[in-house]
């Protein structure tokens, strides 16, 4: 196949690997602040990624998909999680987390073995779609490796919206996957968001901290 | 016949309903309700197999949306819920003047209907959806049913293990299904019947299949939730689950290994043989050495179920062997004893619910006398004890001499291991009956002979005229079929066929002489042996009259033959089975006896213990409730985790079964 035969697959497939390469950011940036600007840039190219679907498979209802993630996800959550974090004064705060190279290695495997898993499922399908479903299925897994490496309550909450900007990256790919999947689950990550954002205010009443670790003191159990 | 039977199942569900809002006060409409549907049933399968109808099926949109609920009945159901609908007819017959006496009669009457439905439902269904929610029902009904008498502390944990036995029944059910179906989804049995599975996957069938319906069955070793339960529960309950539900388990069992899991193999009948064997044998030895009344009965149970696994073992062997009018001689003798143990087993737990009523106790070492008393009770009881016990002319006579001429053709089976075991298993199930006469001379002596040996025993009075009508229609049903045994295998021949379609059917021409195999081998006949019984018996009574009486004889003039007139110095129910005991008793039950003498001169008074072990309980249940209880303890480490730990947890589980998915493609 010659290098830009297709323009539609590639320009998709590289919007996807922009949001896959930001999720490899996202995973071993230890500041708070950066960690919420590369959220930012990732909701920004998933919401180009979805508008150049929409674009591609002439399906207008994309655009809102898209413009729901440009708004909300890359303009008004992190702007929320910026106040949230300056308010709690935890921004000069710098979590420990599993080393940055066997983090790394791990997300390499799980990005092979989300290649390994979709590429044979769905031989029959287009290539537009396989390809995006295997870098969905790489940003849900490395979301989901945030989550359990990261100690402190915020960055959890990060890797669980990345993990949610996966989802829509799948849900985008696919043709004719109605508007109201995309909707609900644009409306979950925004509940989701809301309802971290009472807890963190409650833990940190509560406890004076928002480092998951020191809240397993508080249950008595932990090591 | 199936609109007969939806018919049925809406009576059985008015008179749960019934149950449920009226309480005790509707007792009587809920046992003629459902002794009603239940006589239908008899009576409409009964027309159904003697016009030879063919299947009825049908499809109603109910349960799951893309399966639907399947219904058939053919030969096999229909021979089936005749046993069920004679059975249950009688026993709501008895319930009718014995409900009023359990001791919360509200608790049984809206799951009483509901049982009966249950059973009649697992025998219709015609889908693995339908009949493992029908079965479920059967095994609920009855389990809530055993929860009656819950005041009494035996009662709740004989209802733990109930429902342990059937989940893991049930379990064993589904995977078995689930193995049938594979990956179509379609859970009709008219699908599940094409299905060929591999040598491997068909022994793993066989295997769960066995488990899932022996359990049900009694077979041993799933047998143990079986005697506690039955004994448990109030006595026509324990008629139904002794007499209907355990053929029930045995309906699941032809249906699931003659008819849906394709071709036989010879080894599963070798299986099914010993099994049987070793459960006629080790029930009656149970049976022998209880002295609980329904416990006795509930372990003879288990020891039926044994000769009716016989019986299936060997037609499961001669079908696979391509000898399909012996394989038909063999299921069709599991069938007749089905219906055999059906009629006497119910009469014979009917029976002990009369005796509690009249004496408030199943032990009976409190009990004794009561012919007496209880006349007529007695004379029913008696007829019951015969007839399990294999004497002619009664029906259990029949079934296990068909039995027998399928274990003696036994030799004309190809497989070497075959040939030697079947003889093997022959001795036991003759040394399975003749113990089975023990434990019932021992049943019927201990309670009507003697002396009564307590004061409720001694002022006992026949309960019940609808009780008595009951448990004398019973009787009169086991020598009817004893004497015309034709009457009911004509009923089981048309599903004989149905299952071994290449089998010449047994000659069943002459109503007087019942030659299964053709006029040159074996035969019986009712009619003869009970005029030879009858001539035999009044000669001997002559003799001994003529004879005997005269003879001149020495003894103490006051005291009648028995010289302390205290009723302890009868026989006890222990005393009687001490010899058995002795000879089994220590290798197979870790029998020991022990006296506890006092020293000279101390005034206790002398003890003697005995005391038994279950085999089967300490070699396979008590590891496995250890190791159980083990790994749960290790397990527990898992509930208290923290946040982030059990997040890991899901996502290694994640990447784990990706990981399999991505190798296994």
């Amino acid at each position: 196949m010659p290098i830009f035969a297709n323009p539609a697959y590639d320009t998709a497939h590289l919007l996807d690997t922009f949001v896959l390469v930001l999720s490899f950011a996202l995973l071993y940036q230890r500041r708070l602040f950066a960690m919420i600007t590369l959220y930012a840039w990732q909701a920004f190219f998933l919401a180009a990624a979805a508008a150049w679907q929409a674009y591609a498979q002439d399906a207008p209802h994309l655009y809102i998909t898209a413009a729901i993630a440009l708004v909300f996800k890359a303009i008004v959550i992190p702007l929320a999680l910026h106040r949230i974090i300056i308010y709690l004064d935890i921004h000069r705060s710098i979590e420990t987390a599993l080393g940055i190279g066997p983090t790394m290695a791990v997300g390499v495997g799980l990005v092979a073995l989300s290649i390994l898993l979709v590429l044979p499922v769905t031989a029959a399908s287009g290539a537009l779609t396989r390809e995006s479903l295997a870098a969905a299925l790489s940003v849900v897994l490395l979301g989901l490796l945030m989550m359990i490496t990261r100690r402190n309550a915020v960055s959890q909450v990060v890797g669980f919206m990345s993990l949610e900007n996966g989802l829509i990256l799948a849900a985008v790919g696919v043709k004719g996957m109605p508007l109201v999947v995309e909707l609900s689950v644009a409306f979950s990550v925004m509940v989701a968001f809301i309802i971290f954002g009472v807890f963190f205010f409650h833990i940190r009443e509560r406890f004076d901290t928002l480092d998951v670790h020191d809240m397993e003191q508080f249950r008595g159990e932990g090591r | 016949m199936l609109t007969l039977v939806a018919a049925l199942l809406a009576l059985y569900g008015a008179a749960a309903l019934l149950g449920v809002v009226g309480g005790r006060r509707v007792l009587v409409p809920v046992y003629v309700l459902s002794g009603l549907a239940a006589a239908a049933t008899a009576l409409g399968a009964a027309r159904f197999l003697a016009s030879g109808a063919a299947p009825e099926t049908a499809v109603l949109p109910l349960g799951l949306p893309w399966i639907g609920a399947h219904f058939r009945i053919d030969a096999l159901s229909a021979f089936f819920l005749f046993v069920l609908g004679t059975a249950g007819a009688l026993t709501s017959l008895f319930a009718v003047d014995y409900g009023g006496h359990d001791d919360d009669p509200g608790r049984v009457l809206p799951f009483y209907p509901a049982f009966l439905a249950g059973m009649s439902l697992v025998l219709v269904a015609d889908d693995a959806f339908s009949f493992l929610v029908s079965w479920e029902t059967m095994s609920l009904a009855s389990w809530l049913l055993v929860l009656a008498t819950h005041r009494q502390s035996e009662t709740r944990s004989a209802a733990f293990l109930y429902l342990v036995m059937a989940s893991i029944g049930v379990g064993a059910l589904l995977l078995g299904f689930g193995l049938l179906a594979g990956g179509s989804g379609d859970f009709a049995f008219a699908a599940l019947r094409g299905a060929a599975l591999g040598p491997w996957k068909s022994g793993l069938f066989f295997a769960l299949a066995v488990i899932g319906t022996g359990s049900k069955a009694g077979m041993v070793p799933l047998h143990v939730w079986l005697p506690p339960a039955h004994a448990a529960a109030p006595s026509h309950v324990s008629a139904l689950m002794s007499g209907v539900m355990t053929k029930v388990a045995i309906y699941g069992f032809i249906r699931l290994l003659f008819d849906l899991a394709g071709p036989a193999q010879w080894w599963w009948g070798a299986v099914v043989v010993a099994l049987g064997g070793i459960t006629a044998l080790l029930g009656v030895l149970y049976a022998v050495m209880q002295s609980d009344v329904k416990r006795l009965l509930a372990y003879s149970t288990v020891e039926n179920i044994g000769i009716i696994l016989i019986g299936l073992g060997l037609a499961l062997a001669f079908h696979a062997n391509h000898l399909d009018l012996l394989a038909q001689l063999a299921l069709i003798a599991a069938l007749l004893h089905a219906f055999n143990h059906a009629t006497f087993k119910s009469l014979l737990f009917l029976g002990s619910g009369a005796i509690l009523v009249a004496t408030h106790s199943r032990d009976m070492d409190k009990l004794g006398g009561l012919i007496h008393r209880l006349p007529m009770t007695a004379v029913a009881f008696l007829v019951g004890a015969v007839a399990i016990s294999g004497l002619p002319p009664f029906n259990g006579f029949v079934s296990e001499w068909l039995t027998f001429q399928a274990i003696v053709n036994g030799a004309l089976l190809p497989q070497w291991l075959l040939k030697l075991a079947v003889p093997v298993v022959g001795a036991m199930l003759a040394l399975a009956v003749a113990l089975a006469g023990v434990a019932l001379v021992k049943a019927f002596g201990i309670i009507f002979l003697g002396r009564p040996r307590n004061n409720a025993a001694a002022t006992a009075q026949e309960t019940g005229a609808l009780m008595l009508a009951a448990m004398l229609a019973l009787a009169a049903l086991c020598m009817v079929t004893g004497v015309a045994p034709q009457l009911v295998l004509a009923l089981a021949q048309p599903a004989a066929t149905l299952l071994l379609p290449h089998g010449a059917g047994l000659d069943l021409s002459s109503p007087l002489w019942l030659a299964p195999l053709g006029p040159d081998h074996s035969s019986y006949s009712g009619g003869v042996i009970l005029l030879a019984v009858t001539f035999l018996a009044a000669l001997l009574g002559l003799v001994i009259h003529r004879f005997a009486s005269d003879r001149a004889r020495r003894s103490a003039p006051w005291d009648c033959g028995f010289p302390d007139t205290r009723p302890e110095t009868q026989y006890s129910a222990a005393g009687f089975a001490q010899p058995i005991r002795r000879i089994f008793g220590a290798t197979v039950f870790a029998a020991r006896e022990r006296i506890d003498m006092p020293a000279p001169g101390d005034t206790r008074p002398a003890r003697f213990e005995i005391s038994f072990r279950d085999p089967v309980w300490e070699a396979i249940y008590a590891p496995t409730a250890r190791l159980v209880s083990l790994l749960a303890d290790r397990l527990n480490l898992l509930q208290f985790q923290t946040i982030r730990r059990y997040l890991s947890l899901m996502f290694a589980a994640l990447v784990l079964l990706l990981l399999i998915v991505a190798v296994s493609q």
